[in-house]
């Protein structure tokens, strides 16, 4: 049908766009990748510990589906398993990939790749690159790009932005509209797909570990197009960050996968230097709570033990909701060539060593787990079949999204080192599926009616004048951030449904001051603030799908954690146990005898639970409000049962 | 509220055509404030120190931990990154400008895409046979391999440029951080098959030998490459494939 070359727009120069324009290139497509900012300067960036792959080269007998097992476990079952399970698989190839094309893994004596440990997994599974592996990762991925634009195969629109997709009369993806930065010109480009590896959405909370530019917007512009958008409610708080006004800057898992040692003082009143404090009056409670994972329980584990820590047991440092991350222990020379990043950031930021001093983090929102709907092609041994159009796809045909902007990978909590995998690998293995789309095309784009680019292009121009024309009461960066005041009150570590309502409301009380927003600058050059105000309606939006999908999820998984619908795990508990129930039950009886009473009470509930909860939240526009419904969830391959890490 | 007010004397430029003028804004003066929370202070109150509402100054940020690189900027006449630019620690009043060395697109920001150009043309990558699954990569010693890590940490910010005085707004001089990404890619096992490409890029008018030797460059860089490093280097690779050259041409 076409006898060019097949044509996407990737939005996002992050690790899944890259990878994915890589990918598309080297297949002979033609792409155009639209970045809001230069390449280079994405928030992939900010990964810091590593990249999880199986490769075993510590001969501790780690394989592809203990790392399958692992992740499925770290987000409570409730991610589809084939896709975890193919990404697990493929994560060496990736790793040896990324090391072919130059990133700077640090090394074994013999000079092969290292790697370290990381939260929720008992193997050494993480290659690094120092503590910026992100950063090296990005990097590398930009110079193949890089390499395809010198070639002639890739085009970069650099400080472009994404507005939204052009969609036929049969609601087909057909382009992008786009906005220069710097002209304010605003236009459409056709595409046979068009993919969102547009990141996550931290700016909804305003203070995170993400960076500037990580709004959501663009995710949140196809949900209110029609698309659906999944696990909105499942945001990752950190365990580690250094506390701040512009932004809350991670301190890697990898500080206690080498050694890294959590604790405060047992005492709430000791106001000695911590280094005077002697080892038998520090509490190091993830170690004590957590015997066989220690200070490497999962994060939503962790943070929630140093929530109770701080405000339930009052025992945060000097009477501040902080505890001590301490890595005095290990010599200089070693932290600086595995952690010398992170070690630069805390001393920069905070003016104190943390190769002398024990430093002080608290949880801060991270990641977010739920993204846009995507689809996926099983095939018949629990893996994914590449060639599938439907990989990836959102619920708008021919709109694809990759990396931390989907929602299929981690379930309801992701474990570290598994985001920049999930990207790298998105990417990579949507690229065949989206080719084999474009061929089954009945219409190609160029048959597409020219007015249907026109009116998105109008809808849009006449969207943004409208923006300008705003000449209200409101100072929208102000806004921004009582919006972020709200859902860090009420939509963080602890949630309940009195403050979730309340949260509710409170954003209707956003969106109705929101129309009374000044547009601060209404020149037509290089000025950020109609796009501002437009990002902001967007994260408004999307604080409605975490909210929302948050207060009417009555049950404890992973990151969603409502203390009030806590199932309250015996302390003697052993999961295997609930897997004999199962059988037990598939063969009849449940003999009464063969468990402790509380043990199976608590079965039952589990079960029961999981019938109701272990699902997909689906949101979906419909007016102005997140409509949630629930989806079955692919637990084809584990059987889900409840997580135990001590 | 004990918080006592800080005085910015901003650079502006609305255009990059356009006469540049200066304005000073007041902000609330917190416990670890930096030059980018002192700047979202102004988008909250666009209003100058005499009480002119104006457009907020607009500027280049995004990670704010100093590993992207956005947001370079002259702080009270040095170069640097303006996330790590804690205001404890500057003099006040504090003056932003936007770098000098490159075009002005509005107030703070300016265009650096000489410096992405620069990549291409010294071939900054490792030619891959392609993405597909070929098995492991090269062997490498850790020590290389920390060699290497130094030099990658490179976030095309801009810093070592503004600060040299032989890189300028029009001539060809590609720098430092170019310098030191034809020796990153020199010391890869694969890089280094492409070797001479990327020496010979950097042997023509504004290569290697137009360097003046300042050393500047490696006393503002934020990451502490050893750029005088990577050129002296480079200045002895060019030296033998000149001589090379010469044989076989």
């Amino acid at each position: 049908m076409m006898n060019r070359k097949k044509k996407i727009v990737v939005i996002g120069g992050g690790l899944a766009g890259l990878a994915l324009a890589m990918k598309f290139c080297e297949r002979n497509g033609e792409v155009t990748v639209v970045s809001y900012q230069s390449l280079k300067r994405s928030h992939s960036v900010c990964a810091q510990g590593g990249i999880n792959a199986a490769i075993d080269a510590k001969n501790e007998g780690d394989t592809p589906e203990k790392h399958f097992y692992d992740t499925i476990k770290g987000g409570d079952f409730l991610a589809h398993q084939p896709l975890v399970r193919d990404m697990c698989y493929q994560a060496p190839a990736i790793i040896h990939l990324m090391d072919r094309m130059g990133v700077a893994f640090n090394r074994t004596g013999e000079g092969h790749l290292d790697f370290r440990r990381f939260g929720g997994t008992l193997y050494n599974r993480t290659a690094f690159a120092g503590a910026t592996t992100g950063q090296q990762l990005v990097y590398a991925l930009d110079e193949q790009v890089r390499r395809h634009v010198h070639d002639g195969s890739a085009k970069t629109l650099e400080w472009h932005e994404y507005l939204g997709a052009v969609l036929d009369s049969e609601g087909i993806c057909r382009g992008a509209v786009i906005h220069d930065l710097r002209t304010d010109e605003i236009y459409t480009l056709q595409a046979d797909a068009v993919v969102l590896a547009t990141g996550g959405p931290g700016q909804v909370y305003a203070r995170s570990t993400n960076s500037v530019v990580n709004t959501g917007a663009a995710a949140t512009t196809a949900y209110l197009q029609g698309a659906k958008y999944a696990n909105g409610e499942f945001i990752q708080i950190h365990p580690t960050a250094i506390p701040g006004q512009d932004k809350l800057r991670l301190m890697s898992e990898s500080a206690r996968g080498e050694g890294g040692r959590i604790w405060v003082p047992r005492d709430a009143n000791d106001k000695r230097n911590p280094k005077k404090i002697p080892e038998s009056e520090r509490y190091y409670f993830l170690e004590e709570r957590y015997p066989l994972f220690k200070n490497l329980v999962p994060r939503d584990v962790a943070s929630r033990e140093i929530y109770d820590i701080v405000y339930n047991q009052n025992l945060g440092v000097s009477g501040d909701p902080m505890v001590y991350l301490d890595l005095t222990h290990k010599s200089r020379e070693f932290l600086d060539n595995r952690l010398g990043g992170i070690m630069d950031i805390y001393t920069k930021f905070t003016g104190v060593d943390p190769r002398e001093t024990p430093m002080k983090i608290f949880p801060a929102v991270h990641y977010s787990m739920g993204g846009l709907w995507t689809d996926y092609g099983p095939d018949n041994d629990g893996l994914i079949d590449h060639g599938s159009p439907r990989n990836q796809m959102t619920s708008i045909q021919g709109l694809f999204a990759a990396g931390e902007a989907d929602y299929q990978y981690h379930g309801a909590n992701r474990l570290g080192a598994n985001s920049l995998l999930s990207c790298i690998y998105t990417g990579l293995m949507m690229a065949r599926g989206i080719m084999n789309y474009t061929d089954s095309l009945e219409k190609s784009v160029e048959d597409i009616p020219s007015t249907v680019f026109d009116d998105t292009r109008a809808h849009w121009q006449n969207r943004f004048n409208d923006i300008k024309k705003m000449d209200g009461t409101e100072n929208p960066h102000k806004l921004h951030h009582e919006l972020g005041d709200i859902m860090l009150a009420n939509v963080l570590i602890v949630r309940d449904n009195k403050s979730l309502d309340k949260a509710v409301h409170e954003i209707n009380d956003i969106e109705t001051r929101f129309k009374d927003v000044k547009c601060l600058d209404t020149n037509d050059w290089a000025n950020p603030s109609p796009s501002f105000i437009n990002q902001l309606y967007c994260m408004i939006h999307l604080s409605k799908i975490i909210t929302k999908g948050a207060l009417m999820r009555d049950e404890f998984r992973g990151s969603h954690y409502k203390p009030d619908f806590d199932l309250h795990q015996p302390k003697d508990f052993d999961p295997h146990e609930y897997i004999d129930y199962l059988e037990q039950k598939q063969y009849g009886e449940v003999s009464q005898e063969k468990f402790p009473a509380d043990h199976l009470t608590y079965m039952k509930r589990f079960e029961e639970n999981n019938e109701k909860w272990l699902k997909t939240t689906v949101a979906q526009y419909k007016d102005n409000q997140p409509e949630i419904t629930y989806e079955e969830v692919n637990t084809s391959l584990v059987t889900p049962r409840p997580r135990k890490y001590d | 509220m004990t918080e006592k007010n800080l005085t910015l004397k901003i650079k502006r430029q609305d255009t990059p055509g356009a006469a540049a003028y200066w304005q000073t804004f007041e902000v609330p003066h917190r416990p670890f404030a930096n030059i980018i929370s002192c700047l979202m202070e102004i988008q909250k109150s666009p209003t100058t120190g005499d009480g002119k509402k104006v457009c907020p100054v607009t500027w280049d940020s995004n990670c704010l931990e100093e590993v992207c690189g956005s947001c370079t900027m002259v702080i009270n006449g040095r170069v640097r990154q303006a996330c790590t630019a804690l205001v404890d620690n500057l003099e006040k009043p504090i003056t932003l400008e936007p770098m000098s060395k490159f075009p002005v697109i509005r107030d703070l920001q300016v265009n650096r895409e000489r410096m992405f150009e620069n990549l291409k043309k010294v071939k900054a990558w490792v030619d891959i046979d392609g993405s597909h699954d070929i098995g492991e990569g090269p062997i490498m010693t850790d020590q290389d391999r920390a060699k290497r890590y130094v030099m990658s940490e490179c976030m095309t910010c801009g810093c070592c440029l503004e600060a040299c005085p032989q890189f300028t707004l029009d001539n060809a001089f590609l720098g430092a951080a170019t310098f030191n990404q034809v020796r990153l890619f020199n010391l890869h096992p694969t890089g280094e098959m492409k070797k001479e490409d990327r020496l010979n890029a950097v042997m023509g008018e504004g290569g290697i030998a137009d360097c003046g030797n300042a050393q500047v460059c490696v006393e503002v860089c934020p990451k502490n490459i050893p750029l005088t490093e990577s050129i002296a280097d480079i200045g002895r690779q060019t030296t033998w494939q000149a001589i090379k050259n010469i044989f076989t041409k």
